[in-house]
């Protein structure tokens, strides 16, 4: 399998083996959901219609149509629905990066038989359920739960305050569970950074905050690069946070899409959901790429 | 300085482990009203092995979960080789972009175009003709093969050729040195990724839920159900059990091989 020695039937297998998979089981799939999102919906199975039909004549009838994106753009819910999602996203990836990169760069400062500890803490709660620990919030938020009885027992209130179901219920399973995803790029970046610089800018009189600000910050770029890609892509479309811990209207557009499909069973809308969700994400997507293949190129 | 930053740190910590204690704790709970404590108890573990449904789910998803794990094991180690050691070959940017999508692609979508391809391939060519245990586990690769890779990716990426090298001078045919020399040096990263494969072949809900078909629940699809319907503490029980045996797994792989537990991401 080395490079330069192998058969080209060797290199062919390589190449070819995860590139024929990612290509049927990836690509494909996402050719089928914007054809899908073109047709109409109908009482069949499947409940989608065809892109054309022909007649007897011979004559094609074209049937593929935008209406459900005009009826994504019309309804005021859709929009709200992705803009709560983008929103609530954006807020989450802040937060976890604040929390984060404290955290990040108080690993890569430890020393060693600290800092592997540390790393193996962030990442094992990431290696159990994040079904079972969300659900865990559920049972901690909840109205007799044991946070409103600390709070309660601290005297900050009086009595259960309503926490879970809300939003604020929403941004915390957010940015705990994503947390370990945000925490390990900036680790990875910042653990490789050259003190010496860091030391070169404080012996010429920097204060560590400038230090900090034009030296550390800079140079983790592609940490907080890939760390926040991690974080707010796969949480604008998130369905399980808003579903156990949201309330019945918080309304992402993950939970809408849901919904489309599993209880209104309208493919098309569902798949047309997806395309423009997609059309959302593609500009942070090609983002987290370059500078995901930028890294691997070291 | 320093006394604030690891204090924060030590917050930040206790941030990520008070559920999973909380959870613990819960299950040992006597009282079936989940956060009122009413004495030490192990009734709902007993509950738990008593529950078909679950037991079955559970069968189901330990499957799925094996068969994914070696699988995707096999082609993320091929995805990885070829990101890591072929740097030219015609859409390789293509090969790039397919293997970091699924990193960060929202689960609603993967579990929709997969389904839809599924249904497609029904129609084309008569198969799947039922869709449960198979497109379950096609459908976890997917998603699975690229985390394997790059994992196994940031172990290639340091690793030092030149005793691959001074096996082939010495006249080793390719695949006797990547069998005695590059697997045993990467074999690390491959445990890891075989065991990160397996725990999130076991916790995926959202992609399973869009491929599975009447009949064929897996874990997470039971336990989302029953957790939609109120709080369980069979769920308590069954959090444990599986924190237990990921702990003890995570921590024996790390004794086994010191270097084993690699960071999943970058």
């Amino acid at each position: 399998m080395a490079d330069g020695h192998d058969s080209g039937l060797g290199r062919l297998f390589v190449i070819g083996t995860p590139y024929l998979w990612l290509g049927i089981f990836f690509l494909v799939p996402f050719i089928l959901v914007l054809k899908i999102s073109l047709s109409e919906s109908i009482l069949a199975q499947p409940p989608y219609g065809p892109l054309w039909e022909t007649d007897a004549n011979g004559h094609v009838e074209v049937k593929a149509s935008a209406d459900n994106f005009s009826y994504l753009v019309e309804d005021s819910f859709y929009k709200d629905a992705y803009f709560k999602a983008v929103k609530t996203a954006f807020y989450s990836t802040v937060i976890a990066l604040l929390i984060g990169y404290p955290m990040a760069y108080g690993i890569a400062r430890a020393k060693q038989p600290w800092r592997n500890t540390l790393l193996m803490l962030v990442v094992l709660p990431f290696w159990t359920s994040f079904l079972i620990r969300v659900y865990a919030w559920k049972v901690i938020l909840q109205g007799n739960g044991p946070l409103n009885g600390l709070l309660m027992w601290l005297g900050v209130v009086d009595e259960p305050v309503q926490i879970l179901y809300t939003d604020f219920a929403i941004y915390l399973g957010i940015v705990y569970s994503y947390l370990p995803f945000m925490v390990l790029p900036l680790y990875a970046a910042i653990e490789r950074l050259d003190l010496t610089l860091n030391e070169a800018a404080a012996d010429l009189g920097a204060p560590p905050w400038r230090v900090f600000v034009s030296i550390t910050l800079p140079l983790s770029l592609p940490g907080i690069v890939a760390g926040c890609g991690l974080v707010f892509i796969p949480a604008v479309g998130e369905f399980v946070i808003p579903e156990m811990l949201g309330g019945p209207n918080a309304a992402m557009i993950g939970r809408v899409l849901w919904n489309e499909f599993f209880a209104n069973r309208d493919w098309p809308i569902a798949s047309a959901v997806a395309v423009a969700m997609l059309v959302f994400l593609v500009v942070p997507i090609m983002l987290f790429q370059r500078f995901e293949a930028r890294a691997e190129g070291r | 300085m320093n006394v604030r930053l690891y204090t924060f740190v030590s917050f930040a910590f206790a941030f990520l482990y008070l559920p999973i204690v909380a959870l613990v704790a819960y299950s040992f709970n006597a009282s079936p009203r989940v956060t009122v404590w009413q004495g030490f108890s192990t009734q709902w573990y007993a509950a738990l092995l008593d529950d078909r449904e679950i037991m079955q789910a559970a069968l189901l998803s330990l499957k799925v979960a094996t068969m994914n794990a070696t699988f995707s094991t096999i082609l993320g180690t091929l995805a990885a080789f070829t990101l890591v050691r072929h740097s030219r070959f015609r859409g390789r940017t293509l090969f790039t972009g397919l293997v970091a999508a699924p990193l960060v692609m929202p689960e609603v979508i993967t579990g929709l175009s997969l389904l839809l391809l599924f249904v497609a391939s029904e129609s084309w060519f008569g198969w799947p003709k039922e869709r449960g245990i198979t497109t379950i586990t096609i459908a976890h690769i997917t998603f699975s093969l690229a985390f394997v890779a790059v994992l196994v990716q940031s172990r290639l990426a340091t690793f030092d050729r030149s005793l691959e090298e001074a096996a082939l001078d010495l006249g080793a045919p390719p695949w006797k040195v990547y069998f005695v020399i590059t697997l045993p040096l990467i074999a690390p990263a491959l445990v890891s990724g075989w065991l990160l494969a397996f725990t999130m072949s076991l916790d995926d809900l959202v992609i399973s839920s869009f491929v599975s078909g009447p009949g064929s629940n897996t874990l997470p699809m039971v336990v989302f159900s029953m957790v939609r319907k109120g709080l369980s503490p069979e769920i308590n029980a069954l959090a444990t059990l599986f924190i237990g045996v990921i702990g003890v797994g995570i921590v024996a792989s790390v004794l086994l091989a010191r270097r084993g537990l690699s960071v999943p991401t970058r």
